[in-house]
Parts: structure tokens; sequence; C-alpha cells
């Protein structure tokens, strides 16, 4: 037998959804087999997932308070993977808004709480945005592998953090307990419809980030360096510039998370002030085609499966490491299916017949 | 601070990343930019751990542990080789299911230890002649086998891309698969072949860690190594004997910090845990700047072959 | 010719992408010892047909003959098994590894292996076709020709019965073109079947035995050379009657635009490419520049519109000195530059993005505001398809499914269109079938006739000669004179491209 591919046409939306669900649906069915192996009736635990992001108001809130970091990281994280700056290092910038906004929240208490949540929102914002710009400067100066100096530079903002919290930082009257001070009320976001006003903010960098980078003059010279940098000097660009310009919005726009989950959440900082944002988010940002309406759903539905299967972790004794391949598994899937959106696989019986008839 | 016992330990700790490194190079000559080296290590760590536990057999361990490896590789083979799949994602895909994977396998595995009769498996062998040298022989010859191993493997690996017809065509691949493709070589074979011998190389730098180098199961064995080791692709050039000394080198930093609270230096244990990351980065700065031909990434690296693609 | 004598007989090949059918029930029967070339307008489907021919691509439907058996070929690998080699249009070489290295590829797997035998042996081919390679030199060391002679060793290594030459000589100067020729005619000695591909009637009526014409994805007719000529060919090719002349007109003034005086640049590497050009430039002239592969054109293209960093000198518009600004400046002032690479796709177009787009790209800086506007150069795409011909399925397709010809009609209407002063223009029509070519000239005289100063570098000495004003001969970085285009010949200008400086023509 001969497998032959064929280029398809370009395809329709609609025929591109219809592949994106049948992949999910098969993660589904392969994850349903897993979970049949471990001796547990899978719609039973899809069942009591959707129950567990959806099932009550709590719940729900709680889907969407993990529906925002979602959002907004990917799409930080979608700004650089449309230039193919494989940014990987949104851990490390949502970690270093965190820092810079509680450094704020910390030590000027005393403001007023719109001027000091501004002042914290602003600090998130640098935070990230120097942790962008370190990787792409040396990127566009010299060319240096990007992925792995910003993955390393998110174990090293870690660190840092460890470091704050088990050392200078460290709440004294926390009983030798190894936290950070929680923040004063002046430094808690607002809420809005019983959720942190954090849902605002993600929804209108939703629009900013989709106008910027469909409409927008940077939106198309990034564009343009994504796919050639040779043609985008020649049409004038300045390379350098664009790289950094995108990586600083890139990496501001996660240390934004940073403050909101500071300020929102977490109500202080600590080394878990990510639960591992920055990597989901390449997942969301990816899956939603690094198109942000796109990634608004693909985010909100992505926070029900990790709200979802921390609540059947307990009912059903799963750990939390099975929400984390049930993620990669759907990851694998969606990622395999483009491939059918744009080619066609034939099977062509006849060479297998002629091949015997050669053999003979 | 610099003594044998410093060298020697360098080099334990250099060695999975060696093996991790080497499978990450021969995965890049064949064109593929994997970036699951760390779920590939740490399935390889767990089912090395789980198989050794369970079945006592030291030999049994490594080969379910690169089968592991090769198992993450595969998958991340058919998305990528057969599917076109983008390399980068793939590559973190891989690593989340691996981290996924780890933890969910290692559960039940926390806390247990292997019995001495195992751990007598990975003992201490000195080389006859070669291991009574004065300070070297200590160092370099007076290792368990899985150091020796990780050595040979580099030298065998550096032969067959240099000296055998394989190799060369593994090499074209990797820098022109149009051109490859041309010249009659079979190119979904050899991506397969290499990157699957790679995701096994990667398993058994795992196991290292579970099974010799740690020895009792934690979650997150692996710490980040995988980043370094493909971090220490770039900075030996895609060269498996200078992958060697990058190993080395990085095991002496990943044990730095440890070693100089010894010494009762002042700093926080927590800043010596930044240094491996740091030095990282600063060297792959300092390594971009040299501009050769003969370093450079091969090609096609990242890219998707299709033949009617143009 | 029956089809019974034919050594390679292709019957009713369809080949179809997405929604182009680039092959539509073709038809080619190829005999021993002959050179048959293949004729056709641009995505008419001469590469997709021989692409089919040597395992790239496999056909929807259709079968191909080789020596009266049916072959099925799934990869390259079964058409080089049966004696089928091509030698592409973008060649297929590894550029980090030896010539050696490179014939020995996906052909020797053996443990080890022994060089020194598999170089008697490939010396033996090289004497037998007279071709010269020294082996062990690096591909990328390499000039054009001898990666083309070390891309025709290598199929012959293999064994080739069949040679298939997509457009060799697009690249070539005219001494490697000579070359190529003795080596081909040889192989036709052999009995080999040379299948050449070229826009260049000229090399098809000097080399070819026969010659097929292809239109729009179909096999239009099969006529013996002699009994044949430019005239008709052409007119087969693009279906109905075409001039062939080339027109020249006029420059309008004594104007003096553009100046460059001493100017000089180095490369990567240090060594210096451009040594002190001077010439200046008139409004509303043609100044050709003509010069061997590789002797400072692409540099000096580039300097001229800011992109190449300079050492020293002047480059002065209307007045005013520009060395050392940014290429933006020099796109604000009406200076427009387009460069066809030896590989059409990297400069200057963007392969993967649609052809509104790439016409944004020149376009979006220009309009005030935050915000990119697509309207009017989706507009502008639609006029450029219409003025040129482009053959594309629509403005939202991406460019690089587009055929090489079209890519480049895509490229120059664009840059026609930024309205420019200067427009420098490097191999516009390399690789563009003739009439597209006439067109493309049309287009240049209609832009002198606004006014506008054309740098137009070529290799190819006959379009030089009837269009230009004047030529400018550079080599190794200097200029070596500048003649008068309706005074100089082609001897004339073949010396000075080897560096004498300015030679007369008297004798
Ligand atoms: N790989 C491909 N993917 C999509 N479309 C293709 C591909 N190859 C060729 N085509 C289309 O098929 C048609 C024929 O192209 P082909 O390259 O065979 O033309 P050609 O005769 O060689 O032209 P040229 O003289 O410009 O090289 C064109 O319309 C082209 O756009
Ligand atoms: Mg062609």
């Amino acid at each position: 037998m001969q497998i032959r591919l064929v280029k398809k046409a370009d395809i329709g939306t609609r025929r591109q959804t219809l592949i994106f669900l049948a992949a999910i649906f098969l993660a589904l069915f392969t994850t349903g087999l897993f979970i049949l192996f471990l001796g547990l009736n899978p719609i039973r635990v899809y069942i009591s997932m959707i129950n567990g992001a959806f099932g009550s108001a709590y719940r729900l809130e709680q889907t969407f308070v993990n529906a925002i970091p979602l959002i907004i990281t990917s799409l930080g994280i979608a700004i650089a993977f449309r230039m193919k700056f494989w940014n990987i290092g949104a851990e490390g910038q949502i970690i270093m808004g965190a820092f810079f906004a509680s450094y704020v929240a910390l030590n000027h208490s005393d403001l007023s709480r719109p001027v000091l949540l501004s002042i914290m929102f602003l600090a998130g914002f640098i935070g990230g945005a120097i942790w962008g710009f370190i990787p792409a400067f040396f990127k566009a100066k010299w060319g240096t592998n990007e992925t792995i100096i910003t993955l390393m530079m998110n174990y090293v903002a870690l660190k840092w953090i460890i470091y704050l919290q088990f050392g200078p930082w460290k709440d004294p009257s926390a009983l030798g307990f190894p936290k950070i001070p929680n923040f004063a009320e002046n430094a808690i976001l607002p809420k809005l419809f019983g959720l942190h006003i954090g849902w605002i903010i993600a929804l209108i960098l939703v629009v900013l980030v989709y106008i910027f980078m469909n409409r927008s003059k940077k939106g198309f010279e990034i564009a343009v360096i994504g796919e050639s940098i040779n043609t985008a000097r020649y049409a004038g660009i300045n390379i350098f510039r664009t790289i950094i310009l995108a990586m600083v919005l890139s990496g501001g726009i996660c240390g934004i998370v940073g403050m909101i989950q500071t300020s929102g959440v977490n109500l202080t900082l600590s080394k878990e002030i990510t639960g591992g944002v920055g990597y989901t988010a390449i997942i969301t940002a990816w899956l939603g085609a690094l198109k942000p309406h796109w990634i608004v759903l693909v985010s909100v539905l992505f926070a029900a499966l990790i709200q979802g299967s921390s609540y059947i972790q307990s009912a059903f004794g799963l750990s939390a490491a099975s929400a984390q391949l049930f993620q990669a598994i759907i990851l694998f899937f969606v990622l395999g299916s483009e491939f059918f959106a744009r080619y066609k696989v034939i099977f062509d019986w006849k060479s297998l017949s002629k091949a015997k008839e050669d053999r003979e | 601070m610099i003594t044998v016992a410093f060298l020697k330990a360098a080099i334990i700790a250099g060695t999975p990343l060696l093996f991790a490194t080497l499978g990450e190079i021969i995965t890049e000559k064949a064109g593929n930019l994997n970036l699951g080296v760390e779920g590939m290590m740490l399935m390889g760590a767990v089912i090395g751990f789980q198989m050794g536990y369970s079945s006592n057999s030291p030999l049994l361990a490594l080969i379910f542990a690169a089968l592991a490896g090769g198992i993450g590789a595969f998958i991340y083979a058919f998305l990528t080789v057969s599917l076109r799949a983008n390399q980068v994602v793939s590559g973190l895909a891989l690593t989340i299911f691996g981290t996924g994977f780890a933890g969910f396998v290692g559960q039940k595995l926390v806390g247990l230890k292997m019995t001495d009769e195992f751990n007598d498996f990975f003992r201490e062998l000195k080389i006859p002649g070669l291991g009574d040298i004065p300070y070297f022989g200590e160092i370099l010859f007076n290792h368990d086998m899985f150091v020796y191993l990780g050595f040979i493997t580099a030298i065998i690996l550096g032969l067959y891309l240099y000296k055998t017809g394989r190799g060369l065509n593994l090499r074209a691949v990797g820098e022109n698969p149009a051109a490859a493709d041309a010249a009659s070589v079979r190119i979904t074979r050899y991506k397969y072949i290499h990157i699957l011998i790679g995701g096994a190389l990667c398993g058994l730098g795992g196991a290292y860690l579970s099974l010799v180098y740690v020895p009792v199961w934690q979650e997150n064995i692996t710490a980040g190594r995988g980043w370094i080791a493909v971090a220490l692709v770039i900075f030996s050039a895609w060269n498996p004997y200078r992958a060697i000394f990058g190993a080395y080198l990085f095991g002496g930093l990943d044990i730095i910090g440890f070693r100089l609270q010894g010494t009762g230096i002042a700093i926080s244990q927590y800043v010596f845990d930044m240094v491996p990351y740091v030095v990282t980065i600063i060297i792959l700065v300092i390594v971009s700047l040299r501009k050769d031909k003969r370093n450079a990434p091969p090609k096609s690296l990242g890219e998707p072959y299709f033949r009617e693609e143009r | 010719m029956k089809n019974g004598s034919a050594y390679v007989s292709m019957r009713d090949i369809t080949k179809i992408f997405g929604t182009v059918k680039a092959t539509d029930n073709m038809n080619l029967d190829v005999t021993k010892g002959e050179i048959h070339a293949l004729l056709g307008e641009n995505g008419a489907g001469k590469s997709t047909l021989m692409n089919m021919l040597s395992g790239i691509y496999i056909p929807d439907s259709g079968h191909i003959f080789i020596d009266n058996k049916e072959n099925r070929f799934t990869s390259p690998r079964d058409a080089i098994k049966a004696g089928v080699g091509m030698i592409h249009q973008h060649f297929k070489l590894v550029e980090v590894l030896t010539a050696l290295d490179n014939i020995l590829l996906g052909y020797n797997v053996g443990l080890f292996v022994n060089k020194r035998i598999q170089k008697e042996q490939i010396n033996k081919i090289m004497e037998k076709f007279q071709l010269d390679v020294d082996l062990d030199k690096y591909v990328f060391d390499m000039s054009v020709g001898e990666k083309q002679t070390l891309e025709i060793l290598k199929t012959l290594y293999r064994g080739a019965r069949i040679l298939i030459l997509d457009e060799p000589t697009a690249v070539l100067t005219p001494q490697e073109t000579v070359k190529l020729f003795k080596i081909m005619r040889r192989m036709k000695n052999q009995d080999c079947s040379v299948i050449f591909i070229s826009h260049k009637m000229n090399e098809v009526m000097e080399i070819a035995d026969r010659v097929t014409v292809l239109r729009k994805g179909r096999t239009i007719d099969t006529l013996i050379k002699e009994n044949s000529n430019p005239q008709e060919l052409t007119e087969l090719m693009v279906g109905r009657p075409v001039d062939l002349s080339i027109k020249r007109i006029d420059k309008l003034t004594d104007k003096v635009v553009f100046k460059v005086r001493n100017l000089r640049a180095d490369n990567e590497e240090k060594v210096e490419v451009l040594k002190g050009i001077n010439f200046e430039m008139y409004q509303g002239e043609i100044l050709g520049v003509a010069g061997i592969a590789g002797s400072g054109q692409k540099e000096l293209c580039e300097a001229l519109a800011g992109l190449y960093p300079i050492k020293e000198g002047e480059i002065s518009f209307k007045g005013e000195d520009l060395a050392g600004k940014n290429p933006k400046e020099f796109i604000t002032r009406g200076i427009s530059m387009s460069f066809i690479p030896e590989d059409r796709l990297g400069m200057g177009l963007v392969a993967n993005m649609d052809m509104v787009d790439n016409i944004l790209l020149k376009q979006y800086h220009k309009s005030k505001g935050f915000l990119v506007k697509r309207k009017p150069a989706a507009e502008k795409a639609k006029e450029i398809i219409q003025k040129l011909d482009v053959i594309t399925p629509g403005v939202h397709h991406p460019i690089k499914n587009l055929s090489g010809g079209n890519i480049q009609k895509v490229l120059l209407g664009r840059e026609l269109d930024s309205h420019p002063e200067l427009l420098i223009t490097a191999y516009p029509v390399r690789g563009l079938d003739i009439n597209t070519c006439l067109k493309i000239y049309d287009i240049l005289n209609e832009e002198k006739k606004k006014g506008v100063s054309i740098l137009y570098i070529a290799e190819d000495l006959d379009s030089l000669l009837g269009l230009c004003d004047r030529i400018m001969v550079i080599s190794n970085g200097e200029v070596t004179g500048i003649v008068d285009a309706r005074k100089a010949t082609k001897e004339q200008l073949g010396l000075m491209m080897l560096g004498n400086k300015e030679v007369d023509n008297a004798d």
C-alpha cells in the first residue's frame, strides 16, 4: 500500500472548527480509555468534572478566576509567537510582574486605593516587560536562542521569590512560617459581579491585542518578522526595535497577570503565585491559533478543565498530575489535527497489488 | 574548592546531562528540535524507578527507562514528522505530558528506596591501571558503569556522525532535507529512528537521576536539567565530543552551590540555586557571539518537511 | 516520432494542487540520444511535470513509461533507480558538505565510507564527460556554475540515463552556459536523454533536437527544431501572435539626478566587495549594469537602497547625500529597489502571506495613523494581476504557491506601483517567459517616459543592449567602464566583464 498526501485547497472556518472538535473528542475518548484502565467510569468522571467546573455559583466563579490569568497570559504569548519568538518565559514574566507589584503593595499601602492599584498595575507591567526585554535584547542583538533563555529566566525568577519568601520578605508575625505578609486592604483588587475586576482587564486586553495584531502597523511588522527577517529588512522595518517592542509587550502583559494574581487572588506574593499558568497558557495560546477571540474560548474551557479536575481529585482519588496529563493529551490531538486541515491522505491500494506483482 | 572530590562529583552530576544532551544532539541533527527533553527524562526516570523497584533488576530498569523515553519521542515524532505539527509546541506538549506522567506514576513511589543488591549494580568500578593514576584516576576512572556508558555513547555517536555513510545522510537530512531526499535518503525513516534513539538516551539520563544519583523518587526529580541539556546542545555546537566537556562543566555548576555552603560562605542557598540557570544564560549569550558556519545549527532545524511543499 | 520508439513516455498526466490544475492530461515523449526542450509560459506546468518524472511529486493520474515499462514512482529514490536524474530550479545540495560528500549522499550506507575508491570512480565519470569539480571543496564556497556541474556529476554518478535540467541557464554566465551545452551534447552522444527547460529562445534553438510546447497545463505540440522558428514557438506558447523585438525609447533629459562617488563597502568577512564605485544617472534613462555573477551587483543594489552598510563614499540623490541613512528614508525619497535573488522568495516577499499583505508591505508606512489599511492594497493586488497577467487563484492565495515567474511579477508589480523616482531592479526578468519579459520591458520603458531613472541589472546581454541607454560594466567590485548601449557589442562587454578596462569596439 502506498500512502499519499495531497495538499488541500484552503478550507473554510467551519471545516476547521469541525476538525478541531473532532480532535477534542478523540482526546476525550483516549483519556476515557485511560480512566477506564484505572478502573473508573469515564462518563461519570467527565460528568463530575463538568459539575465541578460549572455546578454551582462558587465553582463557576472559580472557573473564571482560573480563566482570567490564562486568557491574559495567552495574549502575551501570542504576540511573541506571532513573531516566531518562542517565549516560554511567561512563567517568569508573571512572577516578576507579581514581584514588582508586591513591592509597591507592601511598601506604599498608605496610598489611596485607586492610586495604589494603578501604580501596582504599572509596576506589574514593568516587571514582566523587563523580563521580556532581556531575552529580546540578546535575540535582536546577537541572535541568541530565546527559547532556552526565557525558560532559564523562569527558574531565576522563581528562585528569587523563594529567596524573598524564606529570607528578607518573610513575615515576622507568621511564627517562623515562611510566608510574605498579606497585602493591605488598599492593595486588593475590587470586585464586580462577584468577581475581581481582572476579568474586565482581560476583556479590554483581548480587544486591544486583537486590534494590535490584526490591524496595527506594528502588529503587521511583527508578523512579517515572524515570516521572514530578510524581507522585513528589505521593507525597511527596524528589526531590533520591533523585536524589543513585541517582547516588552508580551512580557508586560504577562506581568499584568502577576499583579492580578497577587492582588486579586492570592492577596500576597508566594512562590506558588503562577500555578503553572505560564506553561498552560502556551497550550491555550496555540490551541487558540494565536487569535485573541479564540484564546478567550479555549482559555475558559481549559480553566473549566483545571477546575473540574481539581474537583474530581478528591472524589475519585486522582492526582493533580492527571489533570496535566489530560491537558497534554488534548494538546497532542489538536496539534496532530491541524494536519488534516492542510492535507488529504490517500491510501493507494493499487500500488499494493503492484508491489506484490513485482515481488512475484 | 576544586578538589578531587569536587571534580569527580561534577562528572557524576554531569552524566544525566550528557545522556540528555547526546539524545538532543542526534535529534536535532535530524532537523527536529525536540523541547520535550525534560518530559522524556522524567518518563525514563519514573519508569526506570518503577521497574527497578518492582523487578529488582537493574537491566530491566534501564531497558524500560530507555523505552519510556523512546515512547515519548515517538509521540513527538509522529506529530512532527508524520503530521508536520509545529516542533516547538509539540516538544512543549511532550514536556507537559512527561511531567504529568511522572507525577502520576510517581505518586506511589515517593520515598521508596531500592535494595542494596540493586544499588550494588551501580557501584564504583575502578578501571585497572588507569584508576590508579594519582588524582586523574580517582576523578576519571573510578565511577559507576553509567558514567563510562555516557562517555562511550558520546564517542560512538561522534564516530557515527562524522565517519559513517549513515551519519553523513543524517547530517544532510538536518541541513537540507530536500537535497537529501533528492539524493534518495529516506527522510521519514531517518527522522523517526534518530528521534527515537534521542528519546531513549534522554530516558536513560532520567533513569540515572532516579536510580543512581538521587536515588529515591521525588517529584520533579529532573529540576530543569532537560532544559539545560537543550542549552548544552547549542553550547557544544551539535558536536558529541564537545558535549562531554559541556555536560561535566554544567555538572560542576549544578553542585557548586551545595559545595560552597559547606565552606561557610554566607550567601543564601536560594541565591546559589540560581547559579546554573544564570550561567546557562550567560554562556548562551557568549556562544551566540561566535559566528561560524561550522558551529551553526542544522539549517532545517524546526522546519517540517513535505516533499510537495515549497 | 512514434510512441513506440520513445524511451521516456508520459501519458495523460494530471496533477492538482489544491484548486490549481498544474498539469492537465499532459503528454511527453523523449527518445534516446536527444535533447528535448520544454517550452511554456510561467506556470505552464513544466517543473511540475518534470518533478513527477523524477519522483518528487506523485501524479494524481496518468502513466509514466521508461523503456516501455510502466513506472510508479513514489520517491526520488525510485526515479533514480529507473535512471532519472534531475537538476532542479533550486539546487538540491547541502551547503556545509563537500562536493564528494554531496555525491556520496544517500548512496553509501556501509559502516565506514571508503572515500578513496569512491573518488576513483567519480574521477572516471568526470573524465568520460569532461567535467571539472574539486571534490574536496565545500559547496558554500562554490560559484553557481560549479554547483551546477556538481549536480550533474551527482546524477551521473547515480547512473542517470535521463537527465532533466530545469532552467539551468537562468543563473549562469554566458561562459558557463557554453560549458553546460558541451556537457549536454556529450551526454546526448552517450545515448542519454536530456530534457531541457529554458525561457531563452536562442538557447533552445541552439541546443534542442525537438521542442514540446506547453500552455496552461496542457501539451500543445511537439516540433522538430529544424522545422520551426522562435516566432512560431512563441506563438504556440502564448496562444497568439507576439512581436519579439525589444523597443528602446530615447531618453528625455540630460539632468543628473543620482550621483554615486567612491562607494566602498566590506562584506561580513571584511573583504572589500565594492571598491570605489563612481557613476551618475540622468532623469528618465535606463542604465544597465553588466557583470559576471557575484561581481558586487547585489551589494551595490543593497547599498543604493540603504540596506548595505557602506564604508565610505557618497550617494547623492537630487543633491542630497543619503549615505548612512536608514532604508526607510531611501524609500520615502522615492528610491525603490526590487532585487530578484537566485532564490526568488526570501527577499522582498513573504512566502506565507497573500498578495494583499505583500503589497501592504511597501505601503503601510505611508498611510497615517496607527492602523494598516488593507482595502487599497487589495485593490492594488487586483490591478497588478490585471496588468501583468499574474496567474493566481486570488489575492488571498499565499504567494509561495504561485509559479516562480508569477511570484516575480507580483514583486515587480509592487515595486513599480510605489511610483519611484529611482528604480533599482536586479534580474527583473530572470526566469520569466519571453512574453512576460517583453511586457516588463514595456513597463520599464513606460516608467522611463515618466522620467523615472532606472538602474537595470541583468546578466542577459541581449536585453541589456536592446533596452538600455548606457551600460555600466562591473568586475570584481570595480567599474570597468560605462558604454553607450547603442554602439556597444557583446564581445566588448564580455571582455570588460572579465576585468579589462574600457575596450574600444573599433575592431
Ligand atoms: N508545490 C506546489 N504547491 C502549490 N501549487 C503549486 C506547487 N507547484 C506548482 N504549483 C502551481 O502549479 C502551476 C504550475 O507550476 P510550475 O512550477 O510547474 O510552472 P512552470 O511551468 O515550471 O513555471 P516557471 O517557468 O515559472 O518555473 C502554477 O500555477 C503553480 O502555482
Ligand atoms: Mg518551473
